[in-house]
């Protein structure tokens, strides 16, 4: 019953989904800054997913039905379970499980490979060559991700999450020295390939795939989907911030630790154009995974 | 409750008729940073499977007919239909054209016009305003 609790409502479903929706309208309200307006009122995410909830899901006469619907409950449920593992471990770092950290990348690597599943399943060309992109581009930004993950690791001598965050709160946190600055730049690249946002946004490209991914999904699917995003928007930086940042422990540094990082991906986003995918993929392979591999050696060095 | 929730976030879908390409560039205009229409949750999206509000643009003719009536049965209902510019709402000087369909709104239901060569993002914002208004109306 308490776990029932947990995982649907407290550090779980509703709590990961309302702040999430506040976290994306704080990307949209700062890009809006970016441009030189207004930007769209507080509830406006809200408002976007109780739209697509009244509207008609249609299910694409070639599709897998099966896959196509419930690949969105897959990349939620394992978004949720990453919320509720994160969330745990900052109220209490010794509460879990050795290994959590293997477990949170694992579900965090579920995410791309529901949206690939569902993009297949659905039917349509170009849903396909979208999914191809996501898939070349989840097989490059995967390996740099956790090398860049394993560094906190090395340091802390540890794969539980809560005996980093205790590390990092007696001797300091991973950022101040050299492997970490350099895994956590790392870490915050490819960030943005998991989330889709805009230098790696490749598979889900409005402009030429129209929508990529997401093209065939309407209504209630899409909009499980959305959240699933903002979710995620919402939960990865966390995550940043407790491998690299010293965790949330005194919650006004740790809310401005978030911000910081929540900021500077809104950013880079805004800054950037999309690359395209030979790009990327020559980006990760080459420039991402030799510097995690420094990064790794120097951790290992001791520096 | 049906009409509100969906005119609080509209995502338009913008489906080209053969028009000149007037009317287009000034949807564009619209929704550049200078109006600002994310301000009230309009956004534009390139699948029509996320449309709540397609914007057609010019004169349908025998090689698009058969495509916009599709394009509309694609669409997941409820879905609003604007004709932008003189063309698509009455197809002014190609009305007896060998190639012309008629008008819009004689093949698929029509909820607003913006006429105008092409009309200014001004007058686009005034019609949607105005349909949203009808339709709160109605309810």
């Amino acid at each position: 019953m308490k776990l029932l609790f947990e995982f649907i409502i407290f550090p779980g479903f509703i709590f990961t989904a309302i702040l999430g929706m506040l976290v994306s309208w704080i990307d949209r309200k700062v890009t809006a800054r970016i441009q030189w307006r207004q930007g769209p009122p507080l509830l406006q995410p809200y408002y976007d997913l109780e739209k697509l909830l009244i509207k008609e899901t249609i299910i694409p006469e070639n599709a897998n039905a099966l896959i196509f619907l419930i690949s969105p409950l897959i990349a939620i449920i394992s978004t949720t379970i990453v919320s509720l593992i994160i969330w745990k471990t900052i109220f209490n770092p010794q509460s879990l499980f050795i290994g959590d950290l293997i477990v949170v990348i694992y579900l965090l690597a579920l995410t791309p490979i529901a949206v690939i599943l569902g993009a297949s399943a659905s039917g349509n060309p170009i849903a396909s060559l979208a999914a191809s992109r996501e898939m070349k581009l989840f097989m490059s930004y995967e390996l740099p991700f956790i090398f860049s993950i394993l560094v906190p690791v090395i340091k802390a001598h540890s794969i539980k999450l809560g005996e980093i965050i205790i590390y990092q709160q007696s001797t300091g946190m991973i950022f101040n020295s050299i492997s970490g600055i350099l895994a956590s730049a790392i870490f915050l690249i490819t960030i943005h390939a998991k989330l889709g946002l805009v230098p790696f946004d490749i598979a889900e490209a409005e402009t030429e795939l129209a929508g990529g991914v997401f093209i065939e999904y309407s209504g209630t699917p899409l909009a499980l989907h959305k959240l699933n995003r903002i979710m995620l928007l919402f939960v990865v930086p966390v995550f940043a911030v407790i491998l690299f940042l010293g965790g949330m422990h005194p919650f006004y540094t740790g809310i401005l630790k978030y911000l910081v990082v929540v900021v500077l991906i809104i950013l880079i986003k805004n800054t950037n154009p999309r690359l395209r995918i030979d790009q990327a993929i020559k980006f990760f392979w080459r420039r991402c995974t030799m510097l995690s591999i420094l990064a790794i050696i120097l951790a290992i060095k001791g520096f | 409750m049906n009409i509100k929730t969906l005119t609080r976030s509209l995502w338009a879908f913008h489906v080209c008729c053969s028009p000149c390409n007037n009317c287009d560039i000034e949807i564009l205009d619209t929704l550049t940073p200078r109006y600002d229409l994310e301000r009230f949750g309009i956004q534009l999206v390139g699948s029509i499977r996320h449309a709540d509000i397609l914007l057609v643009s010019g004169v349908v003719n025998k090689k698009n007919v058969s495509r916009l009536k599709r394009i509309y049965e694609q669409a997941p209902k409820p879905i609003l239909v604007v004709a932008i510019g003189n063309c698509a709402c009455s197809e002014i000087l190609f009305r007896n054209s060998y190639n012309a369909c008629g008008p819009v709104d004689k093949i698929i239901p029509v909820d607003a016009y913006v006429p105008g060569c092409p009309p200014k993002p001004e007058a686009m914002i005034m019609g949607i305003v105005k349909l949203i208004k009808t339709l709160h109306d109605k309810k």
